[in-house]
C-alpha cells in the first residue's frame, strides 16, 4: 500500500491489555491546570521503568468541569489494577494536592472504584471534611490555599496500551516534523494518550538484550547507524526514525487514533522526506491486540 | 392507569395512622382490596373506604386528597413511587422513607422526614419541630436524601441528622442543625436560638447572618471549591435552591460547637 508515496507496510502494531484511569484536574486558570496535569504524568512515559503511562488527553472547557472551572483531563495505564491505584493515588498525592488552586475528579464514572482522594485526606490530619452529593463521595482537605476538594473515588476500566507506528524518513527534521503533525490530529481523538515526550519516542525497543540484567534493549533493526552492522529493517535513504505509542480505553480507540496520525504523516508524504511507515511487534506472540496497518488505513 | 387517588370524605376527630397507604404495599391489590383496608384511627381501626373516596388504580403514584393535620405517617418507609398531598399532613410525614418522591401542597407536622434514608420530599407550606430528625431516644435522624421546605420550619431542624440534604427557603426555628452528626441545612431565611447546638459534624449553610453561639469560632471569609458543585446538584429541584442568583461561593465559616467534636460548620453567604 501507498499513499501520497508512502509506503505503509504489511505488518502490524502489537499492544497489551492494561487497566486505565480518567482525573479531571482543575484550577483557577487552565495554566495551572496544566502545570498540575503536567507534573501528575510526568515521569510516566513506559511501565518498564516508570510504573504507569500517563499523559493528558485534552484540555477542558470549564462548562465541561465539574466545579466550572478551567481543567484538564489526565490518563494513566498500569500492567495491573493494584499498580494502577498506587500510581494514581501517589501522583495525586504529590502533584495534585500540592498544586495552587487545584481539584480533583473522577474522569469515570463505570467501572471498579480505585481510591483518587479516599486517602489523601488523611493528609487533612483529622480537619478534612466529607461531602456527599448527588450520590459522590468528595473530601474537602485544608491546606495552606485554602481547601483542596476532591473526588474520593474514581473509575478503573479495561483498556489497551501498546499501539504504536515508526515514520520512517529520509532526515531527522523530516520525522518529527511528520510527528508532531501526526500527534497534533491524535490529540484530537478522545480516550487516548501518547504517553512519551511530546507524543514521539525516538528509542524504540526491542525485547531482550545482550546484557542480561536488561529486558528491553534499542531496537537495531531500525537504528540508522546500524544499518551497515546488524539485521537492519531500513533502506538505504532512511537517515531517521521515530515512534508514536498510544495507549487507549478501547481497540476501537486505537484504531481511530492510528488512523488520524498515520494519515496526517501520508499528507506529507515523499516530497516531504517520509518513506515508510511500519510498526512494532514480536511476531504476535506476547499481545493479544493487533492493528494491521494496511487494514488501518484501507 | 391514572393516578390512586384517596379523597377524604370527613374529618375524623382521632389521628389516623396512615403507613399502610404506600406504593410498595399496595403493589397489585386492587381498590376493593385497598378499600377494605383498615386503619388506625386513635384507638379505634376504620376501613380505608369509610374515610376515603378511592378512585384511579396506579399504586405507584398516590395522590391524597382534602388531607389535614391529623393523618400521621404518610409514606412511611415509602420505597418506591411518589405520593402527592393535597392539604396538610400531621406527624411523621415520610418517617424512615427509603427512596421515591413525596409532595405536600400544604403543612406538615412534628418529626417529618424523621429518619428519612434517601428519596425526596417536597413541602410547599411549613413544618413542625424536629424536620429530618431522629425518633426520641433513638441517635441517627436523616441517613440520606433531601427534604426541601418552600416556608418555615420550626425547631431542631436536622436533629442527630447524619447526611443528606435539608434545604428551607424560610425560616428555621431554634437549634437548627443540634446534635447534627453530618449532612448539609441550608437556610435561606432567619434563624433562631443556638444554631448548631452540640453539633458535630456537618454544613450549616445560612443566606442570613445567624446568633453565632459562644462555642462557634470565626475561621474568617473563604472561597469554598464544594459549593457551587453543591449548588449544581440542587438544579433539578423545583426551588429557589435551583436558580443561578441563589449559587455563591464566597462564605464566612465558624467551626464548631466546641464543647462537642467541633468539627462542624456554619457557612455564612457574605
Amino acid at each position: 500500500m501507498i499513499i501520497n508515496g508512502v509506503t505503509i507496510d504489511q505488518t502490524f502494531a502489537e499492544a497489551f491489555p492494561m487497566k486505565a484511569t480518567r482525573a479531571i484536574i482543575t484550577a483557577q486558570n487552565e495554566k495551572w491546570a496544566m502545570i498540575s496535569a503536567q507534573a501528575m504524568t510526568g515521569f510516566a512515559t513506559s511501565v518498564i521503568a516508570c510504573g504507569c503511562e500517563a499523559g493528558i488527553e485534552r484540555v477542558l472547557d470549564a462548562s465541561e468541569t465539574p466545579d466550572g472551572r478551567p481543567g484538564v483531563s489526565v490518563m494513566i495505564f498500569a500492567m495491573g489494577g493494584k499498580g494502577l491505584a498506587k500510581q494514581l493515588e501517589t501522583r495525586a498525592g504529590q502533584c495534585v494536592l500540592t498544586s495552587p488552586t487545584s481539584a480533583l475528579f473522577a474522569g469515570i464514572d463505570g467501572g471498579t472504584r480505585i481510591a483518587l482522594g479516599k486517602n489523601l485526606r488523611y493528609f487533612g490530619d483529622g480537619f478534612q471534611v466529607s461531602k456527599l452529593i448527588s450520590g459522590k463521595r468528595y473530601w474537602r482537605i485544608p491546606v495552606m490555599d485554602g481547601e483542596f476538594l476532591t473526588e474520593a473515588t474514581t473509575g478503573q476500566v479495561d483498556a489497551v496500551g501498546g499501539g504504536n507506528f515508526l515514520v520512517l524518513a529520509e532526515s531527522q527534521p523530516q520525522a518529527l516534523a511528520a510527528c508532531e503533525a501526526a500527534i497534533d490530529e491524535m490529540r484530537k481523538i478522545p480516550n487516548v494518550i501518547m504517553p512519551f515526550p511530546g507524543g514521539v519516542v525516538r528509542s524504540g525497543s526491542k525485547v531482550g538484550s545482550k546484557y542480561k540484567s536488561l529486558g528491553a534493549s534499542t531496537n537495531d533493526a531500525f537504528c540508522p547507524t546500524l544499518k551497515g552492522m546488524t539485521k537492519t529493517d531500513l533502506s538505504p535513504e532512511i537517515e531517521s526514525v521515530m515512534e508514536i505509542v498510544i495507549d487507549g480505553l478501547t481497540k476501537e480507540d486505537i484504531d481511530k487514533a492510528m488512523r488520524v496520525g498515520i494519515q496526517a504523516v501520508c499528507d506529507l508524504g515523499a516530497e516531504n522526506g517520509i518513506k515508510r511507515i511500519s510498526a512494532g511487534n514480536y511476531g504476535g506472540k506476547l499481545g493479544p491486540f493487533h492493528f494491521h496497518l494496511q487494514e488501518i488505513m484501507a | 392507569m391514572s393516578a390512586l387517588t384517596f379523597s377524604l370524605k370527613r374529618r375524623v376527630d382521632q389521628r389516623v395512622d396512615m403507613s399502610p397507604l404506600v406504593c410498595q404495599k399496595l403493589l397489585g391489590l386492587d381498590p376493593s382490596d385497598i378499600g377494605a383496608l383498615e386503619l388506625h384511627n386513635g384507638k379505634a381501626k376504620v376501613r380505608v373506604d369509610s374515610l376515603f373516596d378511592i378512585s384511579g388504580s396506579d399504586t405507584q403514584k398516590i395522590i391524597i386528597k382534602n388531607s389535614y393535620e391529623k393523618l400521621d405517617f404518610i409514606g412511611k418507609e415509602l420505597e418506591t413511587g411518589e405520593i402527592s398531598i393535597i392539604g396538610d399532613a400531621g406527624a411523621y410525614l415520610g418517617l424512615g422513607m427509603k427512596s421515591g418522591f413525596i409532595r405536600i401542597s400544604g403543612n406538615t407536622g412534628l418529626f417529618t422526614a424523621c429518619e428519612m434514608k434517601k428519596g425526596l420530599i417536597e413541602i410547599d407550606g411549613n413544618t413542625g419541630d424536629f424536620l429530618g430528625g431522629a425518633l426520641p431516644g433513638n441517635k441517627m435522624g436523616m441517613k440520606g436524601g433531601t427534604v426541601l421546605v418552600k416556608g418555615n420550619a420550626g425547631d431542631r431542624v436536622g436533629d442527630h441528622m447524619r447526611r443528606g440534604n435539608i434545604l428551607i427557603e424560610g425560616n428555621a426555628g431554634d437549634y437548627c442543625g443540634s446534635r447534627m452528626t453530618a449532612g448539609t441545612i441550608a437556610v435561606m431565611g432567619q434563624t433562631g436560638k443556638h444554631v448548631g447546638y452540640a453539633m458535630r459534624r456537618g454544613t450549616l449553610l445560612l443566606w442570613n447572618g445567624p446568633q453565632v453561639p459562644a462555642n462557634f469560632n470565626d475561621c474568617g471569609a473563604h472561597t469554598l471549591a464544594f459549593l457551587p458543585l453543591l449548588f449544581k446538584s440542587f438544579k433539578t429541584l423545583n426551588s429557589a435552591f435551583s436558580e443561578p442568583a441563589a449559587m455563591f461561593n464566597r462564605v464566612r465559616r465558624y467551626a464548631g460547637d466546641m464543647s462537642e467534636m467541633g468539627r462542624g460548620e456554619i457557612l455564612v453567604k457574605i
